[in-house]
């Protein structure tokens, strides 16, 4: 960890009082959104039923309808709703992005999530009220990037791809001209976000354009008697042995052979999980704290809110003598991805 | 700045003031590998020699790469100008610290070329710095309100996305920018802050010793059926075959590119500037440049170019 840079901040040393971060939650349904404001968030973060958000997933996300109902039901307990646009139109469907962006702002969404620059500069102009967030999916790991679009179209905060050590947050934070967001839990992209192109290169679809990761449709189970193969498109991408704990079967996380060993050549199966930084991610001036999941049950998003919640408010109760609750762990352990932890790459040694 | 003559006939083209096609030029793409110091001026000797009319050059994957600094950079250019090539800086595409900023700022600064911006930091840097700049593959441009917004920052030209293909071109003409395509090598296909080439080799990336410069052409990663599928180098990962967009070099002509871009590998870099060469110079059909490229290297089909899989139509690769 880069704890010396971290440590050398002011904030950090002392008994200077720590602002809350935003608790930024999860919904890809109505009763999630439910959840994550009964549970104590401070924004929810949701999509459209369609290509326009990186979970485009089926089944998943909100008609207008229900969306008009959950800005309602959140902004009644002083909730802030946040739509994600954050998936790159093309010149064949541009219109349809940009109708979107008018969308969320007729339905009163207090911000949309954006990655590209060109839909952020329609939103600027035609929804001036309407707050823009810079999406992970724009890939903006210095502040230099961040202040390019800070410059052009005024947006409010950064959300950081899961790229960057703690010094180095610190660092964007004391000179992007936005709020900083950061990802505190949830499953992780060893990939920076919005720079990975491993599944459309094997399944033609991919986060970027089709708001998809290893889409469902190309994913095919088969059992054989090296045991339970899982192929992507075709790709083998992991064999497990009888009683293994089979994950989904994403290009980042699979089994391979290099140099003739066999494991996981780029990523375990692991959540991230950052309740122990939180003193030092406040004290350093982060916004907001964000969790991964709109995929993921509304059990998971009340449980993962609560507990931040709780964490969020005994830091900023007493800074200096934070820890983390062990109960607050085991809960979320059990909602991790292959129910292991880490601290990710806020730690410096996991790069 | 020597911009004079940069895409000038392409630029007249997209204009729509000249229905002819314009001549489609050549570019060697950045050197992604860590190859040693020696390696690396014998490399670009050669390429003084090469019948590309651009060359990009500098360290794109990693700032700790040391091999060749930038005063070595700045050298290989001035040579590389001096037999005829336009040359273009290229930046950082994954800059993390205030130390790959500093990296940035340096190639911006270099008073004599045009930069390659592959980050909307560089970007950034470039516009305030006005310095003409490419906008890299990596910069993630996929429509004509961010080509716009690119080109009112500075840019010369737009290195279209490598996922996408003939389609988003005829779409989006008339683009505001002249076109370079990723026309031949392993495509760049994800970043990370991890070191893959350090992990298989169980280093810490703060402590990696450099181990990627024993990989000349990337480290290669298989399926556990033994299919050939991603190179890992450093923190980047690309495919394991090369890409080949040699079979439509017609089609990418008629469609306004005006660039195809080959990507250095530490052999048959020659042989492949050649074949491209004499594909878009009609001594060879685009279907022979194509096959003799396959045979040469087993590049796999367009993919991406057609709107399907990158890894274009399925013939495995065996480790």
């Amino acid at each position: 960890m880069d704890a010396v840079v971290a440590d050398s901040h002011p904030a950090a040393r002392g008994s200077v009082a720590c602002r809350a971060p935003d608790l930024v939650c999860p919904a890809g349904s109505l009763p999630a959104l439910k959840a994550a404001v009964d549970h104590g968030a401070t924004c929810v973060y949701t999509g459209f039923r369609d290509a326009t958000n990186a979970r485009n997933f089926a089944g998943l996300n909100f008609s207008l309808a229900d969306l008009e109902i959950g800005v309602r039901y959140a902004r009644d307990r002083g909730v802030r709703v946040l739509i994600a646009l954050n998936t790159y139109p093309q010149a064949q469907n541009y219109a349809a992005w940009c109708a979107a962006v008018d969308r969320a702002a007729a339905v009163g969404a207090h911000a949309i999530i954006v990655a590209d620059a060109g839909l952020m500069a329609y939103a600027a102009k035609r929804h001036p009220n309407l707050a823009l967030h810079l999406s992970v999916q724009g890939s903006a790991t210095t502040y230099e990037a961040i202040n390019f679009y800070a410059d052009r179209f005024g947006i409010k905060r950064a959300v950081l791809p899961r790229v960057l050590t703690l010094g180095q947050v610190a660092s964007v934070v004391a000179h992007a001209r936005t709020e900083i967001e950061v990802f505190a839990f949830g499953s992780l992209c060893v990939m920076v976000e919005g720079r990975c192109q491993l599944s459309s290169y094997v399944t033609g679809q991919g986060p970027n354009l089709n708001g998809v990761c290893s889409p469902a449709s190309a994913v095919r189970w088969t059992e054989t008697a090296a045991g339970r193969e899982v192929r992507l498109a075709g790709v083998l991408v992991d064999r497990f042995a009888p009683g293994e704990n089979a994950g989904y079967p994403t290009l980042c996380k699979g089994r391979y052979e290099v140099e003739g060993a066999t494991g996981y050549a780029i990523e375990e199966p692991v959540s991230l999980n950052t309740l122990s930084l939180l003193p030092k991610l406040c004290a350093m001036g982060v916004r907001a704290v964000k969790i991964e999941g709109r995929q993921r049950s509304v059990a998971y998003v009340a449980e993962v809110t609560a507990v931040w919640r709780a964490a969020i408010d005994a830091c900023i109760c007493d800074p200096e003598h934070f820890e983390v609750d062990a109960a607050w762990d085991a809960r979320l352990a059990r909602l991790a991805e292959g129910r292991q932890v880490t601290l990710g790459v806020y730690h410096r040694s996991w790069r | 700045m020597n911009v004079s003559g940069m895409d000038g006939a392409a630029t007249s083209v997209s204009r729509g003031s000249d229905a002819q096609q314009a001549r489609l030029r050549l570019a060697l793409g950045p050197l992604a590998y860590y190859w040693p110091r020696a390696q690396v001026h014998a490399f670009y000797e050669a390429v003084a020699g090469f019948a590309v009319d651009v060359v990009y050059l500098g360290e794109v994957v990693c700032g700790k790469r040391h091999e060749v600094g930038f005063a070595d950079w700045m050298a290989i250019a001035r040579a590389l100008e001096a037999a005829g090539k336009e040359v273009v800086l290229s930046g950082l595409a994954l800059p993390e610290s205030e130390t790959d900023l500093r990296i940035l700022r340096r190639v911006v600064g270099n008073g004599a070329f045009v930069v390659e911006a592959n980050d909307m930091g560089m970007v950034r840097l470039a516009a305030e710095a006005h310095v003409p700049f490419v906008a890299g593959p990596h910069v993630n441009a996929y429509n004509l309100a961010t080509l716009g917004l690119l080109r009112d920052a500075g840019a010369l030209r737009w290195v279209m996305p490598i996922d996408l293909g003939a389609d988003a071109l005829r779409a989006m003409a008339p683009l505001p920018l002249p076109v370079e395509v990723f026309a031949f090598g392993r495509l760049p296909l994800a970043w990370s802050a991890r070191c893959f080439t350090a992990r298989a080799r169980d280093r810490a990336k703060d402590d990696c010793g450099f181990t990627c410069r024993d990989d000349p052409d990337g480290l290669a990663l298989a399926t556990l059926d033994r299919e050939s599928l991603f190179v890992l180098n450093g923190i980047q990962t690309q495919s394991a075959r090369p890409s080949s967009l040699a079979s439509v070099i017609d089609e990418a002509a008629a469609l306004g590119v005006s660039v195809l871009r080959v990507m250095p590998q530490s052999q048959h870099t020659a042989e492949i500037v050649r074949s491209f060469r004499d594909g878009i110079d009609g001594r060879v059909t685009p279907e022979e440049a194509a096959r003799t490229l396959e045979a040469l290297t087993g590049a796999t089909r367009p993919g991406y170019w057609r709107g399907a899989a990158g890894m274009g139509p399925r013939t495995e690769a065996r480790a």
